[in-house]
């Protein structure tokens, strides 16, 4: 910025600085996200969370940025997790009826699911030779991040690295989904979305809402349940290994 | 109207907090906080119409909301060095398999619990 004249320079640290900039920069690259995504043809691979993930991590290094200073501005964005969360209540509410048809097998998918989840999870690491605090912060990877930290400290993982798989391991959900229900043929939006909320927690959640309010409203609940059973299940599991 | 409807998730949310704290329980309070306003909507046997606009505005931004929580992973670039093929290898199989695992199971109950539906 040196050759800027000086009133540009004190603009730039004066932006740098500011909150506004990196809320903005959050909106900017999502909305950037979604264009490329459907250019792209919606395909999952350039799925917009990602892509948006992505550009604004490319901005901060390329700038020099630190998480911190970021997140002072994005934070605003951030809090609405917590409402957004609680309004999955309504979705849920409206397919109240189905979940009750469906409830023992919507609970027995989910037990089966956590335990695939958690059991191949750690045959794979120990089969490839990963080490003992990997393999635990790796275990609640399909749990949605605040009970996921929670689980990996109680079970000897790192929490900060267990938040980043778990961020990771939804975003690998959000493009093996759809390919997995074509290959199957599961075109009921219910199943999808309970796949996806259990297998993907938030991310996967996103994603069904994308796709229709029935897949949301079951990628909600099987986010909700898997986090409660994994909670209580996961710490037993590992000992068992 | 989009007021009162923020209001609700705010007070829902604030109650799964403050329980979270009191019981100590390994859940967030927003998940108790969903609980406890699915339940009161069950009371009442209806969504109030703020509260539906504000969810349904919300919920169509979920993706978004992630974004932040995401740029996170800045941060464990060095972790994830470490044992980068191990960890790749393992979530995308493991990814693919709860989800294959998940459908099947689904699926084949509904077939033989819940028939009727199908």
């Amino acid at each position: 910025m040196a050759d800027l004249p000086e009133v540009f320079s004190e603009l730039w640290v004066y932006l740098t600085a500011s909150k506004l900039l990196y809320l903005l920069l959050t909106l900017v690259a999502f909305m950037l996200a979604q264009w490329i995504n459907r250019r792209a043809g919606g395909t999952p691979f350039l799925h917009p969370v990602l892509v948006a993930i992505a550009l604004i991590v490319s901005y901060l290094l390329l700038t020099d940025t630190n998480y911190g200073v970021y997140f002072e501005g994005a934070q605003f964005i951030h809090f609405l997790l917590g409402p957004a969360i609680v309004a999955l209540a309504v979705p849920l509410f409206d397919h109240r009826e189905r979940i009750r048809r469906e409830f023992l097998p919507l609970m027995l998918a989910c037990v089966a699911g956590i335990l695939t989840a958690v059991f191949s999870t750690m045959a794979l690491v120990k089969l490839l030779g990963g080490r003992e605090d990997t393999l635990m912060s790796l275990a609640p990877k399909s749990v949605t991040s605040p009970i996921a930290m929670g689980i990996a400290e109680q079970i000897g993982g790192y929490p900060a690295l267990a938040a980043g798989i778990v961020l990771i391991t939804g975003a690998i959900g959000c493009v093996l989904g759809p390919p997995i229900f074509r290959l199957l043929k599961i075109e009921d939006h219910a199943v999808q979305g309970f796949a996806m909320g259990l297998a993907a927690h938030g991310f996967g959640t996103a994603q069904s809402f994308t796709l229709s309010n029935l897949a949301g409203a079951f990628a909600g609940l099987s986010m909700g349940v898997t986090g409660l059973l994994s909670a209580f299940l996961i710490p037993i599991l590992v000992r068992l290994f | 109207m989009i007021l009162q409807g923020f209001a609700v998730l705010l007070v829902c949310q604030l109650v799964g907090e403050l329980f979270v704290r009191l019981t100590g329980i390994l859940v967030p309070g927003p998940v108790v906080g969903m609980a406890l306003l699915l339940m009161v909507l069950l009371y009442r046997r209806g969504v109030p119409e703020a509260l539906r606009s504000t969810s349904e505005g919300l919920l169509r931004y979920l993706p978004l909301l992630f974004v932040p929580a995401g740029v996170g992973l800045i941060n464990h670039g060095q972790l994830l060095k470490q044992d980068l093929l191990v960890i790749s290898i393992t979530l995308v199989i493991s990814t693919a398999l709860t989800l294959v695992v998940t459908v099947v199971v689904l699926q084949g109950l509904r077939k033989y619990l819940g028939g009727k539906n199908g």
